[in-house]
C-alpha cells in the first residue's frame, strides 16, 4: 500500500474519478495550472485538459451556480472553493438553489454538484483563511457534509461523494493536508456517511471530526497514561450524522466529549448533545461536554492556538467529565 | 500643483451639487439607446437592415400564431388575477404588458435549447407547450416547482431574483462539452430570462462574466418592465442595460419588447449566433409592467396612471391586431375565434386549479434527497408514528 499524503490522497481521488466518470469535471480559481492553492489538484489539468479541469474567474456564486447548470445537464462537477471563508459569496447558490433542487421539483431533478473546501485554522494564517463554517451549512436539509481526516478516507471519500446522486460539500482539514498514511488503493473505504471508531475505550468517549481527530487521538493517549481508557470516534459525516455509532459509544462509556474547532455555540456538538441526550439518557453519567471555539470571529494567528482545541482542552473536558 | 484632470482627495462641494443635479435629472427620465423595433405602436412595419432579415419568413400564418399566443396568455393572466382575488391562490405575478417579450422570444427558441426563467415567464412557459395550469401549483402552495422541466426543457420558476442566472451559463457550458464529444448533436443555446431589477443582483454580472471568457451558448434576456416592485428602472440602472454587455464583450441588444416580430427576430440571431459558437447576447427587452408586481403590489402608491396609460398605448396586441387587419390578415371572425380559445384556456386552468389535489406531506420527506437518509428515515418514522396516534381502533382520524 503507497503512503501518501492527505492533499496527495485526494489529488489521486480526483484523478480516479475524472478517469472513471467521463462526465465529472473540476471547477475553481487557480485550480488548472497552479495546481490550487493547496497544490490538490496539480497535474489534472495537464491530465485531462482545461474543459474536465477550469479555471474559473474569480466569483464563488458564479462557480456553484454554473456547477449547478452543469449538473442539470448531467454533468458531475466538483467545484473548488479556495478557503473556508470564501464560501459565502456563494452561500445563496448552495442554500437556496443547490440544497433543494431535489425537493423542489418533487424528486424529479437531482444536481450531484460536490464542494471541496479547505477549512479549519492552525495553519498561522491571515483572517478568513482559518474558520469551520460546517455547522451553517449541516443546518441545510439538502445538502451531505462530510469530512476525511486521513489520507484513506481522503482518497475514498471524495470519490464516494462524486458518486452521490446528491450534493456533497467536503470539507478537508487544511493543516492536516500533509499528514501521510497508507491508502489502500483496491478497497474503499465504508460507507462515507458512517462513523468510525478509531480507538476503543470504557470510561468515556470522545466525538472529533476532520482536523481534530488526531488531537483526540493524542488526548486519548495521553489518559491513558493517566489510567483512563477512552474511546475515539472520528465521525467522517457531519450530514447525515450517524448517531447509532455514537449511541453505542456513550451506552458503553457512560461519558461523552465533542470536539470541533468551530465555535460551541449553535454547533454540530451541540445537536449531539441534545440527541444523545434524548437516545441514551439513563446510559449517561455525566453531561455531555463541548469543546471548541468561542463566540468570537476567529481570532489572529498570533493568538488562534488559545482559541483552538488541543490535547489539553480535551483532558480538561475528561477531567470534567469524569468528575461527576 | 496638481494636473487637473488627476484626481485629488480634496473634497470639491461642486462635484457633489453636480453629481446631485444629475441624480435629479435622471429621475426625471430614463437612459435612451437605439432601439431595434419591426413593427412600431401604430402597427406600421419598420425597416431594420440588421433584424429585418429575421423577420422576413414570418407570413401571415406566423403572425396570426403570434397573436393567438399573446392574447391566450394574457387571458390566462386575466384567470389567475381572478383566482387570486377569489382565494384560490395565494400570489399570482402578472404578466400583462409582456406578451410580446415573452412569446417573440419563446417562439424563437427550439425544443433542444434549455430556458431558464425567472417567475413571470408564462408567456415563454406557453410557447415551450407547459402545461398552462402546473404554472399555478406554486401560487396555489401545492407544489414548489410543478412540472417536468425535462418534459419541454423550461426549467421550474425561480424565486431567488437571478439564481437562475448562472445555472443558464452552466448549462450551457454544459452543451458546449456534449457538443465536443458528439459533432451530430444539434446545435442548442440556454436562454436566462431575468428583469431590470435582478439585472442589479451580482449573479447577474457573475453570470455574464463566465460566459463571456467560456465563449458560452446563452442568450440573457432581459424583460426591462421599468418597475423592482415600486423601485424604477433608474435606480438600477444609469445606462442602458443593453449598454452593459459591451464591458462584458458580447453584443447588447436593446429590443422594443412590446413589438414581437422584433423580439423574435432578435432573438432568432442571438440564438443561431450562441448555437453557431459565436458566444452570449444580452437582449433588453423594452417593455412596461402594465399590472402590479403581484397582486399584493399596489402600483398607485409609487407611480402615476399617466404613465400607464402611455404604455397602453404601445400595447404589444393592439399593434399587431392594426396590423393584421390593416393587411387583411385577419378580420372580425380570427379575433373572436381567439377570443373564444382564451376562454376555453381560462375555464382549463379554473377547473385544474380547483381540483389539485394537496401533496402528502410524505412526498417532501421522500424528496429532501435522492439517495437514503437515515434523519429523514428517522423523522418519516416519526411522523408516522406520531400520525397513527391520532387514528382509533375503528381507523378513523380522531
Amino acid at each position: 500500500m503507497p503512503t501518501m499524503t492527505i492533499a496527495k490522497a485526494i489529488n489521486e481521488g480526483l484523478r480516479a474519478a475524472l478517469g472513471s466518470e467521463p462526465k465529472s469535471l473540476l471547477m475553481g480559481e487557480d485550480i488548472g495550472d497552479l495546481g490550487g492553492v493547496y497544490r490538490v489538484t496539480e497535474g489534472l489539468k495537464k491530465e485531462f485538459g482545461a474543459d474536465r479541469v477550469v479555471d474559473s474567474p474569480l466569483a464563488e456564486s458564479g462557480i456553484i451556480g454554473t456547477c449547478i447548470g452543469l449538473a442539470l445537464r448531467g454533468y458531475r462537477p466538483i467545484a473548488e472553493i479556495q478557503f473556508d471563508g470564501f464560501v459565502f459569496p456563494g452561500f445563496n447558490q448552495i442554500t437556496t438553489q443547490l440544497a433543494k433542487m431535489h425537493a423542489r421539483s418533487d424528486g424529479q431533478l437531482t444536481v450531484p454538484v460536490v464542494i471541496r473546501i479547505p477549512y479549519g485554522g492552525g495553519i498561522g494564517s491571515v483572517e478568513h483563511h482559518s474558520e469551520s463554517p460546517e455547522a451553517l451549512f449541516a443546518h441545510t436539509a439538502g445538502l451531505r457534509i462530510i469530512t476525511p481526516s486521513n489520507p484513506q478516507d481522503a482518497y475514498w471519500m471524495i470519490q464516494q461523494a462524486v458518486e452521490c446522486q446528491d450534493p456533497v460539500i467536503v470539507f478537508e482539514p487544511k493543516r492536516r493536508y500533509w499528514l501521510k498514511g497508507e491508502v489502500d488503493l483496491e478497497k474503499p473505504t465504508s460507507d462515507p456517511f458512517s462513523a468510525h471508531v478509531l480507538r476503543e475505550g470504557t470510561d468515556a468517549t470522545v466525538v472529533a471530526y476532520g482536523p481534530l481527530v488526531p488531537v483526540a487521538l493524542a488526548a486519548a493517549k495521553a489518559a491513558e497514561e493517566d489510567g483512563r481508557s477512552v474511546e475515539v470516534i472520528d465521525l467522517r459525516s457531519i450530514s447525515p450524522l450517524d448517531f447509532d455509532t455514537v449511541t453505542a459509544s456513550v451506552e458503553k462509556t457512560g461519558r461523552l466529549v465533542v470536539a470541533h474547532e468551530a465555535p460551541t455555540f449553535g454547533g454540530i456538538g451541540g445537536e449531539i448533545a441534545a440527541r444523545i441526550s434524548e437516545r441514551a439518557f439513563y446510559a449517561l453519567e455525566a453531561p455531555v461536554i463541548r469543546v471548541g471555539g468561542f463566540h468570537m470571529p476567529y481570532p489572529v494567528a498570533r493568538v488562534e492556538e488559545h482559541y483552538l482545541p488541543d490535547i489539553d482542552r480535551i483532558l480538561d473536558a475528561l477531567d470534567r467529565a469524569m468528575a461527576y | 500643483m496638481a494636473a487637473a484632470h488627476l484626481p485629488t482627495t480634496e473634497f470639491d462641494q461642486t462635484d457633489l451639487d453636480g453629481s446631485l443635479e444629475a441624480a435629479a435629472e435622471m429621475a426625471q427620465g430614463e437612459p435612451e439607446a437605439p432601439m431595434v423595433q419591426l413593427l412600431d405602436a401604430e402597427g406600421r412595419r419598420r425597416e431594420d437592415p440588421t433584424f429585418g432579415p429575421y423577420a422576413t419568413d414570418l407570413d401571415g400564418e406566423a403572425l396570426k400564431a403570434f397573436y393567438r399566443d399573446m392574447a391566450s396568455v394574457r387571458r390566462f393572466d386575466q384567470e389567475a388575477t381572478a383566482l387570486q382575488r377569489q382565494g384560490e391562490l395565494a400570489l399570482w405575478v402578472q404578466l400583462t404588458g409582456q406578451e410580446a417579450a415573452q412569446i417573440g422570444s419563446g417562439r424563437a427558441t427550439a425544443p433542444q435549447d434549455y430556458i431558464f426563467p425567472t417567475y413571470r415567464e408564462h408567456g415563454v412557459a406557453l410557447t415551450r407547450g407547459v402545461d398552462m395550469s402546473e404554472l399555478l401549483k406554486l401560487f396555489r402552495g401545492v407544489a414548489n416547482g410543478g412540472w417536468d422541466p425535462t418534459a419541454t426543457n423550461f426549467h421550474l420558476y425561480t424565486l431567488v431574483l437571478a439564481a437562475q442566472v448562472p445555472h443558464a451559463v452552466g448549462y450551457a457550458m454544459g452543451i458546449q462539452r456534449d457538443q465536443k464529444m458528439d459533432a451530430a448533436l444539434a446545435p442548442a443555446a440556454t436562454v436566462a430570462y431575468f428583469g431590470d431589477g435582478a439585472s442589479s443582483e451580482g449573479d447577474v454580472h457573475e453570470s455574464m462574466v463566465f460566459a463571456a471568457s467560456y465563449k458560452a451558448p446563452v442568450v440573457f434576456f432581459c424583460q426591462n418592465n421599468h418597475w423592482a416592485i415600486s423601485v424604477p428602472f433608474e435606480v438600477q440602472s444609469r445606462i442602458p442595460l443593453s449598454n452593459r454587455a459591451q464591458g462584458y464583450g458580447f453584443p447588447g441588444i436593446r429590443v422594443d419588447g412590446n413589438d414581437v416580430i422584433a423580439v423574435h427576430a432578435v432573438t432568432k440571431w442571438a440564438l443561431e449566433r450562441a448555437r453557431a459558437g459565436e458566444g452570449p447576447v444580452l437582449i433588453e427587452a423594452f417593455t412596461y409592467r402594465l399590472g402590479a408586481h403581484t397582486t399584493a403590489d399596489d402600483p398607485t402608491k409609487y407611480r402615476h396612471s399617466a404613465e400607464e396609460d402611455a404604455w397602453r398605448a404601445k400595447d404589444p396586441l393592439l399593434r399587431l391586431e392594426k396590423y393584421l387587419r390593416s393587411e387583411g390578415l385577419a378580420d372580425d371572425a380570427f379575433f373572436a375565434e381567439v377570443a373564444e380559445e382564451g376562454k376555453q384556456l381560462a375555464a382549463y386552468v379554473r377547473k385544474a386549479t380547483l381540483e389539485m389535489a394537496n401533496p402528502d406531506i410524505r412526498s417532501a420527506f421522500a424528496n429532501v434527497y435522492a439517495q437514503a437518509h437515515p434523519l429523514v428515515e428517522e423523522e418519516t418514522a416519526w411522523f408516522e408514528k406520531y400520525e397513527a396516534g391520532f387514528t382509533d381502533a375503528e381507523g378513523e382520524n380522531a
